[in-house]
């Protein structure tokens, strides 16, 4: 599994690339009561908003990691934001992403470097 | 910046594990483990404790030393009938200016031998000078500094507050006493910022976290932060100032023409004689030009203070804006409240807010979003 400073987690699974947030974003962000997804199929770039989430504080935007297109969201996740929060890095993935490049997954952190960038 | 100001139970709150932010110049907790979400749900089905230590105390006393000229003399400030104000009782009221804009919102008690006022932290400076500039003729003006506030709130508040203070029982909403307890005396109003049954508890600071304590060790407390008492004042359709009023809104605008007692409106004996009283009398009269409603949003998306607000879903000019709004727990929804011309308030009526460059219905509907637990 890859992490980006944005507090996104990516993991490779068969030819495409899974996105969620991380349990410590969803731990900052509060209690998760709104998610909006894109379509499947879109096409985006690098730092796209792509999925709007909303805790009971504040909006957040969460960000295209990499260019390539959309090519399946999480249905279940918009009905029962607060998924985000009990299960962040599993049943509440935002989207799953097909991506030109693989080898551009090796610039984000592994997990104990992301360990460190959290403090 | 300056220095932020903590209150007596600012250690309490970092036991507790609380998220500390800066609010109103003090650094107070937002939440607690448990989180914004159950914390409101907790509050609404047992019991929660908030500390209000923020907020400003204030006693107001004739200088002649007779309780009724203290009282004719805050009714100058406010557009609500205090000298009928009875001993043992509180109300609502607001200070407001020359123009009918609200200074601050506030609780209005009277005690034996004075008045007995708590005001929003944010103001309190202000409300205090403002008082000084206006009363000090007939009147001590006194800052309370060596009390805390506690609210408990919640259906069980009142057998929680009763086993520690004996006599809370026997209080109704909108009643003040001061009740003895193991932490001196308390001075109790049945009353909050919920929507809730439930009391304000004025402590001295040297027994305020033994009382919070105390209050805690009942399985059915648990501390509530900033972040739920605004969610929880919000399902009660409650104003918070800054946002749902301000000197840009008048009380009639807001709604708040219940705070407006008879006797102070044309034609009662004490009519007129507060800051903005041609405006505020005259909106009573003819009815305001726009009004504060309560929104519900369609679908899950919160609308957040700022939204503006449409009458069709494409075209024209913004008719309006939300002044307070967020998820409801308790609704299992998003709620907001803001303000809208008296052609478009009606309950029932769809209008549109834009949310991102996409405009979303939203329904006018009757405050407050939850059933009121008020002990009447």
């Amino acid at each position: 599994m890859k992490f980006t400073e944005e507090h996104e987690w990516l993991r490779v699974e068969d030819d495409l690339v899974i996105v969620g947030i991380t349990e410590h974003a969803a731990e900052q962000l509060g209690d998760i009561v709104f998610v909006e997804l894109p379509e499947a199929g879109t096409t985006v770039s690098k730092d796209d908003e792509v999925v709007v989430i909303e805790s009971v504080k504040a909006a957040s935007d969460i960000l295209a990691p990499l260019d390539g297109e959309i090519i399946e969201v999480n249905e279940a996740l918009p009905d029962n934001p607060g998924q985000v929060n009990d299960d962040p890095l599993g049943e509440a993935w935002f989207f799953k992403m097909k991506i030109e490049d693989m080898a551009a997954l090796d610039e984000f952190m592994d997990e104990s470097a992301y360990k460190k960038f959290i403090g | 910046m300056p220095e932020l100001k903590r209150t007596a139970l600012y250690d309490l709150h970092c036991e507790l594990g609380a998220k500390m932010v800066p609010f109103a110049g003090y650094e107070m907790p937002v939440q607690y483990p448990l989180g914004v979400l159950k914390e409101h749900l907790h509050c609404r089905a047992r019991a929660g404790l908030f500390d209000v230590g923020h907020m400003g105390q204030v006693t107001i006393r004739a200088k002649s030393g007779a309780p009724a000229q203290a009282a004719l003399a805050l009714e100058t400030l406010v557009p609500v009938s205090i000298a009928g104000l009875a001993e043992g009782r509180q109300r609502y009221a607001m200070f407001t200016a020359d123009d009918g804009g609200i200074l601050d919102d506030l609780m209005v008690a009277r005690r034996c031998d004075d008045l007995f006022l708590v005001v929003n932290a944010a103001c309190k400076a202000d409300d205090i000078a403002h008082l000084r500039a206006h009363l000090s003729d007939i009147c001590e003006i006194e800052e309370i500094t060596d009390r805390g506030l506690l609210a408990l709130q919640g259906p069980e508040a009142e057998r929680v507050l009763q086993t520690l203070a004996p006599g809370a029982a026997a209080m109704r909403f909108m009643d003040v006493a001061v009740l003895d307890s193991d932490f001196g005396p308390l001075w109790v109003s049945r009353s909050g910022y919920t929507g809730e049954d439930g009391f304000e508890i004025s402590v001295t600071n040297d027994r305020a976290a033994d009382l919070a304590r105390a209050l805690l060790t009942d399985e059915a407390v648990e501390p509530i932060g900033l972040g739920a008492r605004d969610s929880l004042r919000l399902e009660a359709g409650l104003c918070l100032y800054g946002n749902d009023i301000d000197t840009g809104t008048t009380p009639v605008e807001a709604g708040l023409q219940w705070a407006i007692q008879k006797v102070r409106r044309d034609g009662g004996d004490r009519a007129g004689g507060f800051p903005g009283a041609d405006r505020i009398l005259g909106e009573l009269e003819k009815g305001p030009d726009r009004l504060r409603v309560g929104l519900r949003p369609e679908g899950r998306a919160p609308m957040r203070a700022g939204t503006p607000l449409y009458a069709s879903e494409t075209g024209g000019a913004p008719v309006g804006t939300v002044t307070s709004g967020g998820f409801g727990p308790s609704v299992g929804g998003p709620v907001a409240m803001g303000y809208v011309p008296v052609d478009l308030a009606g309950n029932g009526r769809t209008l549109w807010g834009e949310l991102r460059g996409k405009r979303l219905a939203v329904t006018v509907c009757a405050l407050p979003f939850v059933k009121q637990g008020y002990k009447r």
